[in-house]
């Protein structure tokens, strides 16, 4: 292998290894360690100036006690189940409102589809932290919404829905809905229409021929925009923090409490651990999804 | 260019329900007209297809021979005038109740689906018992040949191989009529020679009616029963292949199917069974040609003749009409026959084309050799379109 190509693959991995193996490696560290009164707040430290035997007095104070202590308290395991749950049914719900934009997007006239994919990208252009305060605005009591509502006469009193699951799962369909609509509308708009004239010209009506060429066909859309949407919701922090009440449990949440409410952060560490390990495995799905999908292609 | 030989007839008993006034057509377009717009795709067609026919639309890119089908298809509905199948308007019926199948230009095979799987789709939607479609797959992929390829996708197997379930998908419901847009494009000569063959088989088995598109005339010549020349959304010629090769109604025809010498001149002097003499350059003695319809005196006309019917000759030829002098110009060697130019003292160029059945050593025309061209009063066209 000539230098410069080996220059060249060390890139990535260089990268890999400076902004993700690397910082990793220090939180998993991190995790094996004890919480203490210090400045950072946590024991061992590595110290190299005390050359061999320091560095295995060092090792020898590592444990996974804390991933112990994730197994004992159950506030554990039950943010990351209700994290699951909330990444899931907000999964499908982005799906649901996201492939029929997809679809229209799709079959809407030439010269239409570069302003309807600005649209989608516009929200992109302001700080996300500002849209879900935003959503605060509208989703509160005395806010929009209710206003709106109570106006029509629709409802006598207020709704609740700010600070309730309910507003999570708006904020997370607002947020990662242009996740979901990019690579449905991709693959939709590539499907040949032929395709659905075969299946007419087969006997299949309009709607028969939707269910059985287009849906089949939009899958690896439709996978990618759920990986998409689901691997960052299950991690979600701001936006359960912001719109979601007291009894959102979400363990991105317990994560910055851990860290900076208890200052523990070892125990944090811990768990940032764990929720990589559950993220892990639909990335490799993804990345599996993803190559078969290339070698379909070609 | 290779010559088509004029095929003849469709066999023995000779298929013409065109000919019998009583026969009831499959299809009848009646005045239909199609626009996009303020352009006109097709442009008051009137013509009729029969049963069992091998119909061939021939025509240059653009000329309509997609929307024409499309319309049989019932993807598109005709801005004007009627269609019938079976007598019945098929106006308002939608693609997937009609009684006709089209094998779409691009194959538009499933990609999800194996090709049995293809083949099987159509038979699905009849709702009909398995065991009856899995009978009719099965024979369908006998047909074509495809019975180890059944359980690949479309995408495993070759160009060939997919035109072939591309066919098979679209007999399997044993329509009425089949529509094939140019469904051999994407092959090469010889994989085309052979399947060409292998469809007009299949069309012989099935007693299907075909209508096919394409643009290689060899091809039109080859598998169909009648070929309609197509310009600019209107059928020039509908006419059996031989018929359409012998007698063009329009240079367009002649000059599309085939290699033709065309020399444009004035009509006059009709003979007495029918031929009329061209005036087409002073001091040259006229040529005297079939006309193809009226040719009064003194109109403007065209002399069209094969270059396959010019003889050509270093000694001058018995006869009197139809005899001209000029050089060899230019040979091109075809294998099996070669073409010579011939420049006449008046500029005027004509093509020559003489069976290569002596080795090329023992040829004896060569370039600027001084040779006559002659042709019988039979041999050529005089046309007015
Ligand atoms: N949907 C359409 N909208 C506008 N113009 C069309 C449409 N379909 C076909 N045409 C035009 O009609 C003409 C005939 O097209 P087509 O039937 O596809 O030709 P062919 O198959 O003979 O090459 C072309 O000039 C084409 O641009
Ligand atoms: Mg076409």
């Amino acid at each position: 292998m000539n230098p410069r190509r080996t220059f060249l693959i060390l890139i990535p991995y260089l990268w890999l290894l400076a902004l993700f193996l690397v910082p990793f490696g220090i939180v998993f560290k991190i995790s094996l360690s004890d919480t203490a009164l210090a400045i950072p707040p946590y024991l061992p430290t590595l110290d190299l100036s005390t050359g061999w035997a320091g560095f295995r007095e060092f090792l020898s104070e590592l444990d996974f006690e804390n991933y112990v202590w994730l197994t004992e308290d159950d506030l554990y395991w039950k943010a990351y189940l209700s994290s699951l749950q909330i990444a899931v049914f907000s999964t499908v719900l982005t799906l649901l409102v996201g492939f029929p934009i997809a679809y229209g997007m799709a079959n809407a006239p030439d010269q239409w589809r570069p302003t309807l994919m600005m649209l989608v990208i516009l929200p992109f252009w302001t700080s996300f932290l500002i849209r879900v305060y935003a959503w605060m605005g509208i989703l509160s009591t005395e806010g929009f919404l209710n206003q709106f509502l109570l106006w029509t006469g629709i409802i006598a009193e207020p709704l609740t829905i700010l600070n309730t699951n309910t507003a999570v799962y708006i904020g997370i369909v607002y947020t990662y809905l242009p996740f979901m609509i990019l690579p449905i509308y991709a693959t939709l708009e590539k499907l040949d229409a032929s395709l659905l004239e075969a299946a007419e010209d087969l006997g299949c009506s309009r709607t028969s021929a939707f269910w059985l060429v287009t849906i089949p066909l939009s899958r690896p859309g439709v996978i990618a925009g759920c990986f998409l949407v689901f691997i960052p919701a299950l991690g979600e922090f701001v936006i359960p923090s912001l719109l979601g009440g007291s009894g959102t449990l979400m363990i991105g949440k317990v994560l910055w409490e851990e860290f900076f409410s208890n200052r523990d952060w070892p125990v944090a560490s811990a768990v940032a651990v764990v929720l990589l390990l559950l993220l892990i495995v639909p990335i490799i799905l993804f990345q599996k999804h993803q190559e078969k999908q290339q070698e379909a292609e070609q | 260019m290779s010559d088509p030989a004029p095929a003849t007839g469709t066999g023995p008993s000779e298929f013409a329900p065109w000919k019998d006034p009583d026969a009831q057509p499959l299809i009848q377009f009646r005045n239909v007209t199609k626009r996009f717009g303020d352009f006109t795709a097709i442009d008051d067609l009137t013509v009729d297809i029969y049963a069992r026919e091998f119909f061939a639309l021939l025509g240059p890119s653009g000329c309509g021979k997609t929307t024409l089908m499309r319309m049989l298809g019932g993807f598109e509905t005709p801005t004007e005038g009627t269609i019938l199948l079976d007598g019945q308007d098929i106006g308002p019926v939608p693609p997937n109740r009609r009684a006709v199948n089209m094998m779409f230009q691009s194959y538009a095979l499933f990609p999800h689906l194996t090709v049995r799987e293809n083949i099987a789709f159509g038979l699905k939607r009849d709702k009909l018992p398995k065991d009856r479609i899995d009978a009719r797959v099965e024979e369908m992929l006998r047909l074509v040949q495809l019975q180890k390829f059944a359980s690949r996708k479309p995408h495993q197997i070759s160009g060939g191989q997919r035109q072939r379930v591309a066919l098979a998908r679209s007999l399997a419901k044993a329509p009425k009529l089949l529509l094939l847009d140019e469904p051999l494009g994407a092959l090469d000569k010889k994989l085309r020679t052979e399947t060409q063959f292998e469809l007009m088989e299949i069309q012989e088995k099935t007693g299907t009616t075909f209508v096919i598109v394409t643009h290689d005339q060899e091809e039109a010549m080859t598998v169909a029963s009648r070929i309609a020349v197509m310009d600019h959304g209107r059928m020039v010629q509908v006419d059996t292949p031989d018929r359409i090769y012998e007698t063009p109604n329009t240079t367009y025809v002649a000059d599309f199917i085939g290699d033709v010498n065309l020399i444009e001149g004035n009509a006059a002097a009709h003979h007495e069974d029918g031929k009329v003499e061209i005036h087409w350059r002073e001091g040259e003695p006229p040529i005297v040609g079939t006309p193809m319809g009226e040719v009064p005196d003194g109109t403007r006309c065209t002399f069209a003749i094969r270059p396959e019917k010019v003889a050509i000759s270093k000694d001058h030829p018995e006869g009197s009409s139809n005899i001209v002098h000029g050089k060899v110009l230019d040979i091109a060697y075809l294998g099996n026959m070669s073409t010579y130019h011939v420049e006449l003292p008046t500029g005027v160029i004509i093509k020559a084309q003489l069976a290569n059945n002596r080795r090329i050593a023992r040829r004896n025309i060569t370039w600027e050799d001084e040779v006559w061209l002659s042709w019988t009063e039979t041999a050529g066209v005089v046309l007015t379109g």
